[in-house]
Parts: C-alpha cells; sequence; structure tokens
C-alpha cells in the first residue's frame, strides 16, 4: 500500500470512528450492487411498505446512474419522485452526499436542490451514499471546495437529529432523522478495498 | 439590594430542581468541555475570532452594506435597522402582504430581544417556537434561562404536565416518549407554516450568507418548508470572509455544548427554490438595536466580539446556583448583565450586576476573547457615577479613605467583637448582622495587628530588601502570615520592611464601583511603598497583588490621573505574590526545606486572582511538595469558595452554598489540610469548616512552608 492510500485508510478510519461516536451507523461497500444488497433488505426488515409513514424516497443521485430504477422501484412504497407530501410521510430517505469530513464525523452536501433536503429532513432514517475519495481532513480543506456562489445551501450533517433540552438527557430523533447509516461505496470514487 | 431582588435570588437558591440540574450540568460541561477541545490551541483559536469578529465590529456599517450588496445580488432581499420596532413592523408587514396566518420559528435570541412572538400574537398570527426548549418555554409562558439551553430550568415532570395539556392526554416523565410528543406535535405546524423565522449564527458579507448551527434539525424546516423565509440578525454576527466561518464553528459547539459539531450546519446564501417549484423569499434582516454605540465605546466594544455560546454561563459558580430568570431579562449570566445594559437600559442591570463575584472563570473559557468581569466592573463604575454610591457604602468608603480612621475602628472592632467571639471565631453576631456568619464563622480581629508586632521581630540586617504589602486581613485576623512571610524571606537573606503608612489596596472600593475611592487608595499606597528603595514588594494576598500590579495603573488611567502612571508602573513592575517569590528563591539555591519526612496528604484551593489574573497555579504546589507534602488535588480545585470581598456579606445566600460545595471537595480527597495563598479564602473556608466541624486544618500556604525550612 502506498503512502497516500494508508492516509485515506486512517481518514477513513478516523471519520468511521468520530460518526459513530455521534450515533451515526457506517457500512463499506466494493460496489454499487453490494451496497443494494445491503440496502434493500436494510429497508424490508426496518417497514419498508406502500403507506404513509412508510415510504422510502430515493432523490436523484450520481449512485442512480446505471441502476434500474424500474426494478428497485417494484419494491413497494420506493420512490424516485420526490414530493413534499411523500417526503413527510417518508419513513427512509436516501440521498447523495459531497463530501465526508474526518475530524467531525460529517456529512456535507450541496442541497440547493429541494428533494436533497426533504429527503434528508422529514425522513425517520437518512441513508447517505458516499464516494470514499470524498473525505477530507477538517474544515479548512473543506471550505476550500464548498462556494456560496454556486451552492445556495450547503448543508452539514453530524449524527442523527438530537436533543438534550429535557433535564440535559441526550436524546435522539426531534426534528430530523433518528438514524443515519452513511454508506462508502468503493465504485463511485475511489481506491477498491 | 431590593428586597425582591434578595428574594429572587433566594427562592432560586431554594429550589432543588433548579439547583440540582444546573449544578449536574455545570460540573460535567467542564470536564466534557476540556475533552472537546483536545488536540485545538485554544488560546489560537479565540485570538482568531476575536480578531475576525473585532475587525468586522470596527467598521460594522461597511460590512453591513457590503452583506447587503452581496445577499441582495442573490436576491435575498435585505432590511437594516437600528430600531427594534422598524423590526417588528416590518416582519408583520410581509405577513400581511402575504397573507401569511402561521409562522414556525427555530431559536433565535435576537427575537427573543424584541418580544417578536408577542407582536405577532397580538396581530393575529400564530407562532409556533419549535427549538424544544423553546417550545417548553413557550407553553410555559416564559422567558429562556440560558441562551443555548432555554428550558435547562425544567423538570420532566413539569415538562409531561405541560405537554399533557398540550396533546389532552396523560403523559407519564419518560423522556424520549415526551421528545416524540413534541416531534409529532410540531410536524404538522411545519407542514401548514406560511412562513418561517430563523435567527443566524454567523453572517458572512463577503458571500451574503447565514449559519445556522443546530442539533435538532428545526431549523433546516424552518427554512425549507415555508415559503418565506426571514433570518433575523444582530449585526454583530456579521464576519467580512467565508473563511472566517471555520474557527467560528471549531468554537461554538464546542464551548456551547461540549459537542465537536452540532448536528446540523447550514450555510444559506441567497432563496432557494420551493418545493413548488417557486422561488422562496428570502427576508434577512440586520438589525442594530445599539450594537453600533457599543463598538464605539472603548470599554464595551469587545462585547461584539461574543459567539453566544453561552459558555460563560456554564462555569459560573453563581449561574449554576441561581440559574437565568434571577437576571430578569431575556439575555441571562455575565454576558447577559452586559447585553440587557446595553439593549435594555443600564438601570436594569443595577440589581444583578451585583450577582458578579468577579471570580473570572467566564474570562478563562471564553472563545470571543471577552473580558467579562471588567465588562461588569465598568458597568459598576458607571452606574456609581450616575447614581452616586449608596448612604452605607459611601459611610464605609468614607471610612476606607481614611487611614488612621479605618484602621482605628478595625481596633476597636477587635474589642467590640469580643462578646461575640469564641477562641479565634466569631460564630454569632446579633441581628441583621447575623447573616454573615450564617454557614460560616468570622475570624476574630487579632489583639494585636501585625503593624503593632513588626518592630519586635528580629531580622538580619542586608542590602536585599523587600517591602511587606501587608493588606488589612493579614494586618489585623491573620499577622502570624506576615510573621511567616517574614521568616521566609530572612531565610534566604532578605530583609523586609513594613511601611506602617500601607492603607486598603482599594479592592473592595473598585468592586463597588467606587473607583474615585480605589483611586486615592492607589495613590496613597504607591507614595508610601515606593518611598523606599526595596527589589521587591511582597504580598501573600493576591487580591491585593492584583491591585499593586494591575489596578492601580488602570484606575488610574481611567480617571485620568496620568502624573502618577509612570509610579504605578514602576510599583507594578516589583511587585509579586509571595509563592512566586519564595520559588525562584527556591530555584536559586537560597531557601530549601527540610528533608526526610513524610508530612502526609495535602489538597491546594486555587484562590481566584492568583490563578487567573496572576496565573500562578503550580508554584505553591510544587513548594509544598518540596516541603514534604502528597497533593491530594480536589475536584474544581479553582473554582471561587464564595468570599469575593464583601460579597459574602451582600450575598450570603449565594455566599454560602458556593463555600458548602467547596468544603465538600476538600473533604473528599480524605487531606486533613487544606493550603492556600489567599487570606481571604482562609477567612471563608477557615469559618466554614468550624461551622462544618470536620477536623481539616485550612492554612495559608506561607506558614506551611516557614515551618519547614531547613536549618
Amino acid at each position: 500500500m502506498n503512502k497516500m492510500m494508508e492516509a485515506d485508510k486512517i481518514m477513513y478510519e478516523q471519520f468511521k470512528a468520530r460518526a459513530v461516536g455521534v450515533g451515526a451507523e457506517v457500512y463499506r461497500f466494493e460496489t454499487k450492487g453490494d451496497a443494494l444488497d445491503f440496502i434493500v433488505p436494510f429497508l424490508q426488515k426496518e417497514g419498508l411498505a406502500d403507506a404513509p409513514g412508510s415510504y422510502a424516497v430515493w432523490a436523484d443521485c450520481p449512485f442512480l446512474e446505471g441502476v434500474d430504477r424500474n426494478t428497485l422501484a417494484k419494491l413497494p412504497g420506493l420512490r424516485f419522485e420526490v414530493s413534499r407530501a411523500l417526503a413527510s410521510q417518508a419513513l427512509f430517505g436516501i440521498s447523495q452526499v459531497d463530501w465526508a469530513v474526518a475530524d467531525t464525523g460529517s456529512l456535507v452536501q450541496d442541497q440547493s436542490a429541494v428533494e436533497q433536503r426533504l429527503v434528508s429532513s422529514l425522513s425517520g432514517i437518512h441513508i447517505a451514499l458516499i464516494a470514499p475519495d470524498r473525505i477530507l481532513p477538517g474544515k479548512a480543506p473543506l471550505f476550500a471546495r464548498i462556494n456560496p456562489q454556486n451552492s445556495r445551501y450547503i448543508a452539514f450533517i453530524t449524527g442523527p437529529s438530537r436533543t438534550a433540552d429535557i433535564e440535559r438527557v441526550l436524546t435522539i430523533g426531534v426534528h430530523g432523522p433518528q438514524r443515519l447509516i452513511i454508506i462508502f461505496v468503493d465504485e463511485l470514487g475511489g481506491e477498491k478495498r | 439590594m431590593k428586597k425582591a431582588f434578595k428574594a429572587a435570588v433566594s427562592r432560586a437558591v431554594n429550589d432543588a430542581n433548579l439547583t440540582g440540574a444546573l449544578g449536574k450540568f455545570s460540573e460535567a460541561y467542564k470536564v466534557n468541555r476540556v475533552k472537546a477541545y483536545e488536540g485545538i490551541d485554544f488560546e489560537a483559536l479565540r485570538s482568531s475570532i476575536a480578531e475576525i469578529k473585532s475587525g468586522a465590529a470596527s467598521h460594522l456599517d461597511e460590512v453591513a452594506d457590503t452583506f447587503k450588496r452581496n445577499a441582495e445580488a442573490l436576491g435575498a432581499k435585505v432590511f437594516r435597522t437600528r430600531d427594534p420596532n422598524e423590526v417588528k413592523e416590518y416582519i408583520l408587514k410581509v405577513a400581511r402582504d402575504n397573507g401569511v396566518r402561521s409562522v414556525v420559528k427555530s431559536k433565535s435570541m435576537a427575537t427573543e430581544e424584541i418580544h417578536l412572538n408577542a407582536h405577532l400574537l397580538k396581530n393575529g398570527i400564530s407562532v409556533a417556537e419549535t427549538d424544544l426548549g423553546e417550545w417548553i418555554i413557550q407553553l410555559a409562558g416564559q422567558t429562556p434561562s440560558h441562551m443555548v439551553m432555554p428550558a435547562i430550568h425544567m423538570t420532566k415532570e413539569e415538562v409531561a404536565d405541560l405537554f399533557s395539556k398540550e396533546v389532552d392526554e396523560r403523559l407519564s416523565t419518560d423522556i424520549p416518549r415526551l421528545v416524540k410528543v413534541a416531534r409529532n406535535e410540531l410536524r404538522p405546524k411545519f407542514l401548514a407554516a406560511d412562513m418561517g423565522i430563523s435567527g443566524a449564527n454567523i453572517a458572512v458579507a463577503e458571500t451574503g450568507s447565514i449559519v445556522l448551527v443546530t442539533n435538532e434539525g428545526n431549523a433546516r424546516l424552518v427554512t425549507t418548508l415555508p415559503k418565506i423565509h426571514i433570518a433575523l440578525v444582530g449585526v454583530e454576527k456579521l464576519v467580512e470572509r467565508f473563511e472566517s466561518v471555520t474557527p467560528i464553528l471549531d468554537a461554538l459547539p464546542r464551548s456551547a455544548t461540549a459537542q465537536l459539531l452540532t448536528s446540523y450546519v447550514s450555510i444559506i446564501s441567497g432563496p432557494t427554490q420551493n418545493d413548488d417549484g417557486s422561488l422562496k423569499e428570502l427576508h434577512i434582516i440586520l438589525m442594530d438595536n445599539r450594537r453600533t454605540e457599543m463598538a464605539q465605546d472603548p470599554k464595551f466594544k469587545q462585547a461584539l466580539q461574543c459567539i453566544r455560546c453561552g459558555s460563560c454561563l456554564n462555569v459560573c459558580p453563581i449561574f449554576r446556583l441561581v440559574g437565568g430568570h434571577v437576571f430578569g431579562g431575556v439575555y441571562t449570566g455575565g454576558i447577559g448583565t452586559i447585553l440587557t445594559a446595553w439593549f435594555d437600559e443600564m438601570k436594569k442591570s443595577e440589581e444583578i450586576q451585583g450577582l458578579c463575584i468577579q471570580c473570572g472563570n467566564c474570562k478563562e473559557v471564553c472563545p470571543g476573547k471577552l473580558d467579562i468581569p471588567e465588562m461588569i466592573m465598568e458597568i459598576r463604575r458607571r452606574l456609581v457615577q450616575e447614581n452616586g454610591q449608596s448612604l452605607a457604602q459611601k459611610a464605609i468608603f468614607g471610612v476606607v479613605n481614611n487611614r488612621k480612621l479605618f484602621h482605628g475602628m478595625l481596633r476597636a472592632a477587635s474589642v467590640a467583637g469580643r462578646p461575640f467571639t469564641s477562641g479565634k471565631f466569631i460564630r454569632h453576631l446579633p441581628l441583621f448582622l447575623s447573616e454573615l456568619t450564617e454557614g460560616r464563622s468570622l475570624p476574630a480581629i487579632a489583639a494585636e495587628p501585625f503593624r503593632d508586632g513588626f518592630a519586635g521581630i528580629k531580622q538580619p540586617k542586608s542590602t536585599e530588601k523587600a517591602v511587606f504589602y501587608a493588606g488589612c486581613l493579614i494586618d489585623f485576623a491573620y499577622p502570624e502570615t506576615g510573621v511567616a512571610l517574614i521568616k521566609l524571606l530572612n531565610k534566604a537573606g532578605i530583609e523586609v520592611s513594613f511601611p506602617p503608612e500601607q492603607t486598603c489596596c482599594g479592592a473592595p472600593a473598585l468592586y463597588n464601583g467606587a473607583w474615585d475611592v480605589a483611586a486615592q487608595n492607589a495613590m496613597d499606597n504607591i507614595r508610601v511603598l515606593l518611598a523606599e528603595d526595596a527589589r521587591y514588594v511582597v504580598s501573600a494576598c493576591p487580591t491585593c497583588t492584583v491591585a499593586l500590579a494591575h489596578e492601580f495603573g488602570k484606575t488610574l488611567e481611567t480617571l485620568g490621573e496620568h502624573a502618577w502612571l509612570a509610579k504605578a508602573k514602576e510599583l507594578a513592575e516589583k511587585t509579586v505574590d509571595l509563592s512566586t517569590l519564595v520559588k525562584q528563591l527556591v530555584d536559586e539555591g537560597r531557601l530549601s526545606f527540610r528533608e526526610g519526612e513524610e508530612l502526609g496528604k495535602i489538597t491546594y484551593h486555587d484562590s481566584c486572582h492568583l490563578k487567573r489574573t496572576l496565573k500562578v497555579s503550580e508554584q505553591p504546589r510544587e513548594l509544598l511538595r518540596q516541603a514534604g507534602y502528597q497533593m491530594a488535588e480536589m475536584f474544581e480545585c479553582d473554582m471561587c469558595c464564595g468570599m469575593g470581598g464583601s460579597y459574602s456579606m451582600k450575598l450570603p445566600e449565594i455566599s454560602a452554598p458556593i463555600l458548602q460545595n467547596k468544603l465538600k471537595h476538600i473533604k473528599e480527597t480524605g487531606a486533613p489540610l487544606v493550603a492556600m495563598d489567599c487570606p481571604g479564602c482562609v477567612l471563608q473556608i477557615r469559618g466554614g469548616f468550624d461551622r462544618d466541624g470536620a477536623p481539616v486544618r485550612v492554612q495559608h500556604t506561607a506558614e506551611l512552608l516557614a515551618d519547614r525550612l531547613a536549618g
């Protein structure tokens, strides 16, 4: 393993430790197929159904390029068209994010497109897909890469929604998702494992 | 202090729920905060934040213009105003123009500051706070007690009662269940709202962006779902460059809640698309409300460096006891006192500024480098300047300003105190003075003050001289500390002189806003202490040392006594506290302690002025170890003991529980002996143990060291 790859691995491990530390769940798969083999049973196990409160809404993203949406759409309750009405009744929101920041375990995404916000803010479980080569060590390199002139809504997501407003007891899932599932897919970019 | 205020303080201190929740939080916070900052150079970080924020504050007008231009170029509507009433009218107009019937809000202290909710409700628009804490206090009809944790004063039982009424169902006190109820109740409000109102944690001029930092995810919904978004931003939130967001994001969550980063950060630059394809209407209101005036005031401009993290509340020994509501306004704690004095009126801070004990904890942790204690002292000074001193204070300082009369009265007290004295303590005082001895005995005034005994101390002659500045407590209550100091310095070959015309260091007057008295004390002492050609001016009282080394110059400069500044500087340079000097002498091989004896466990209490103003904490510990003691650190060793000079007499109801906590932490170490470098702390803690009855000896470091001198 060359030095570059070694550094990437350390960054991935740091990201994972930080993200898990704030309550996110982190997975890594080689191919999109492997990722789907995890996602589909996960949705089914956690209660995906074609009923209000049980939908999954999947916002358009690079991951879906070359994926047969029609076959996936046969899963009852899984939708690719994202509206406020659907998102507000969604158990799952799925999207692909732009960056991962290792030192805080954060995900960062240009969410100028409203459907990206709807799936990640209204759902109960947010599944975030990301390419491993999008991990950055900290905020400084991130801020060199994001530009508010092109991105009107830049969102940082660090773990699930939380509060400690009642007696300082940490409680997960107030207004945002109660679970954040982060899935790295090597095929989306970056070195193979 | 007024009766009503004293009553509110007493109620708060005796509210077990409040002090329990706050106490637990504040103890855990200190530990977690340190952990959150691991690997980060806090001093460098806060210097950069202070620079960024003070830079913007120094030309607010221009920065606000740049923000307006850039945000408008992106399609936002920006409204700048100095007047809170115009803010309310503007928001109401936007609401009326768009037929708005319901509003959802994410947390915004600026909207609290101008009482926006009441204004909207009065005009027939429904408003739902969506931050859980804010919603709780909205339902309870209260104001926030903490700027980051608005409902920290409430118990789960109280929350369950409130929510039960709201959903018309008897709810249990299960917290996750209560949070779920809030989610379910507020979700339809988000979806139905016509307008979202937020604040902003940062506003970036060069990009026209606002930055929102939240944990619950409500700000994301408030800024996404309704078709109109209004952000109300105090102009102190402005920074010039986009890259300045990074250091603030590094510090804000760590200082506020000891998190590396909050769950959500949103950077919004111009309007985005709504989910029906239309473009959102984005209004950004830049509100002044006296912030520009503040920026132009040399003493208060630093307040604009505040990033509203609330860490000054979290580390405050007073706030953890009384909570936010005794502050009476929207902003609470130390920073709240300052903001209330400005945004509301100076007069409103009259009572609450007295809550500050000047321990300096907040100054140490502030990520914006604000010197809150100094600003509170300045408020005191201006209040006294405006309203004059109270009659009682005038009488007291009239005496302090006349050394002969003052010292005469202290001597008289030695006699007058006798009927109430048992051994070395005054245990009970009659009538209205009884509060002074609540939970603590006062020291009996010494039969022979240090100044009378000094001539009888035999000293070796030396060309190396030190002037001893005793201060009132050592002079009149603890002369033995002065005797120990002389023994230590003599051993190292230094001859000590004691000019008898020395008088009060002026700290009591200064901390009560009577700067003219303090200045007179400063001049009198400078004259006397510099009269002799000595290498050092040494004191065994950190408060006196701070007065000599820091405050004299500042006080005289503030009062325009420029002729005295060079002399004040000369005195400051010669002044040294005892532990620092003794450590230096030991390091130079001029002093040593007897070896070969294990003296057992000792614990050390850091005095506020010594640790945080003089930055001395290792020296006394190192000396005590070298003298043969084994150091057993107590929890919160550098937390104030509650003395604070006259504070313990003005607010004994606060001072007493702070002392109890200190005694508890000392006892928990199991050490039979506690050392400290301040005679004020000795008075407080020794008096506390006299009442408490625990067999813990309380000693000034000087005495312990003098007993262990070699040879």
